[in-house]
């Protein structure tokens, strides 16, 4: 199972990349493989305030529907709109180009409450 | 995700075969069942295109003997018990008195005085609670249904899988059709049947021997594109094609007639338990009928609960829904007030609280070209 090292993790299988006070957002490749065929990716609105924890997106596989919680609290610059024709990419590259979106963050304190990729890869093995 | 309690939750004689295979397994009508193997769309499209075989070890087998099983089968299920062939099968329904679905099932003639049908998993008690609460003198009715492991190998390649298997050991029933037949000392029964809208077979063996059969059919399907398949296509397949689910599109709040089974309902056969809802909703025309649906704007797959608008007028709530493998569209059935069940009608899917347009479509939704 890949768990990249610069990355840190949410219990609920989110990953966040941060660059200054913007985290980018989306979900670990163990949840990607849990989901599978990703068919329908809803992207949060730009200017939407959220708190940790609030459910930020929505990934839809053929079976379910699944809210994606935002791992930091701040302001939605970014969706990732690519979703929208390709949600597969949160199958092939949840990384990479399957990011779903984008926080400017209000407190980068929080960043230090969530899973270190070792703590990640214990929480799912 | 909530589930039963683990302790209340059935195994399925299967089971280690499917966590060998790699199966997700999920609690489903109190049973302990795989929804998937490689993916839903995979093994949904293997069935559309070449050959799949589903764990139905949870579905529930009973026999009906005697000399009066045909007349008291009339008076309990829709069907004309009388116009079955011994070997020959069919579609019928278990109503309440108020003509409502207690269940679906599929009832086989295996002899003049001999009858066996498959219920539903989660309805296996109440059926069979129901029936023998009735039962006539001279009538018996047990329950197999612990007994069996349950196959069904659906797809356009499941005969020559079949042929490949058994050669001239078994014979494949025609459609509907059932026999039993003993193959190496063992009895399995073929029923020509399925909930896919494919041609295939429900096989049943003995439980013990239930895991093997099913590494047997994948073994010796592969070059057919055989595929272990799960609850997750079982659905999505049956979905396209229309057929119901009892307990989403089927309720002991509505008739047959309503989820457009007309069809499995033989009014002039007699006297059966829920027929004088059914002369009622013929004579007097019914409030609400069971439609298909297609989405019509780019959305998120529509799901079972997602309320039907038209314009302001909430009109009711989706009873199955889902993304359609095959065609990669939303699809979904629901319940609608008859002025808007006719094919072509507009109406809305409030997803999230965005309303996206959807169509009224002819059943069944998925045709092969």
């Amino acid at each position: 199972m890949n768990v990249p090292s610069d990355l840190k993790f949410a219990e609920s299988h989110e990953w966040v990349r941060i660059e200054g006070d913007i985290a980018t957002v989306g979900i670990s490749d163990h949840a990607q493989e849990e989901l599978t065929d990703v068919v329908f990716v809803e992207v949060p609105e730009e200017d939407m305030d959220v708190e940790a924890g609030d459910p930020t997106a929505v990934v839809e596989s053929v079976k379910a529907a699944s809210d994606i919680y935002s791992p930091v609290s701040g302001t939605v610059i970014k969706g990732n709109t690519a979703l929208e024709a390709n949600p597969a990419l949160v199958n092939t590259d949840p990384y990479g180009k399957g990011w779903i979106f984008k926080i400017k963050m209000m407190d980068p304190d929080e960043v230090d409450n969530l899973l270190t990729p070792e703590q990640y890869t214990d929480h799912i093995s | 995700m909530s589930t039963d309690s683990d302790n209340e939750v059935k195994q399925t004689p299967l089971r280690s075969t499917h966590e060998k295979l790699g199966a997700r397994m999920i609690p489903f009508a109190g049973w302990n069942m795989p929804v998937q193997y490689t993916g839903i769309k995979d093994e949904h499209l293997a069935v559309r295109n070449d050959v799949g075989v589903f764990d139905i070890s949870h579905m529930g087998q009973f026999i009906v003997e005697g000399e009066g099983a045909a007349a008291w089968l009339n008076s309990v299920f829709t069907a004309d018990v009388n116009k079955l062939d011994v070997a020959q099968g069919q579609y019928t329904f278990m109503l309440n008195e108020g003509g409502g679905v207690i269940d679906d099932l599929i009832l086989y003639r295996t002899g003049e005085t001999t009858f066996f049908m498959v219920v539903n998993a989660s309805m296996i008690d109440e059926d069979f609670a129901w029936l023998n609460a009735r039962l006539a003198d001279g009538v018996s009715l047990t329950n197999h249904s612990d007994a069996w492991a349950g196959l069904a190998v659906q797809g356009p390649k499941s005969s020559e899988l079949f042929d490949k298997m058994f050669g001239d050991s078994a014979v494949l029933p025609p459609r509907n059709g059932i026999s039993s037949q003993d193959v190496n000392g063992e009895t399995i029964i073929i029923c020509r049947t399925g909930y896919t809208g494919e041609d295939g077979y429900e096989f049943f063996c003995p439980a013990e021997n239930g895991g093997v059969w099913l590494e047997r059919f994948l073994s010796e399907g592969e070059e057919f594109g055989c595929k272990p398949c799960g609850l997750g296509a079982r659905d999505t397949l049956r979905l396209e094609v229309c057929y119901p689910l009892n307990g989403s599109d089927l309720s002991p709040q509505r008739t047959p007639l309503q989820a457009g089974m007309k069809f499995a309902i033989a009014m002039g056969k007699g006297e059966f338990v829920g027929r004088e809802k059914i002369v009622d909703q013929i004579e007097n025309g019914m409030d609400e009928r069971l439609i298909a649906f297609v989405m019509r704007e780019k959305s998120a797959p529509p799901r079972p609960h997602y309320k039907i608008f038209s314009g302001e007028a909430e009109l009711g709530e989706i009873a199955s829904g889902g993304l359609s493998p095959s065609l990669n569209e939303g699809i979904g059935m629901a319940y609608l007030p008859v002025a808007f069940c006719k094919i072509g009608t507009e109406i809305e899917i409030d997803i999230r609280g965005r309303r996206f347009k959807a169509e009224v479509v002819k059943k069944p939704i998925y045709k092969k070209a």
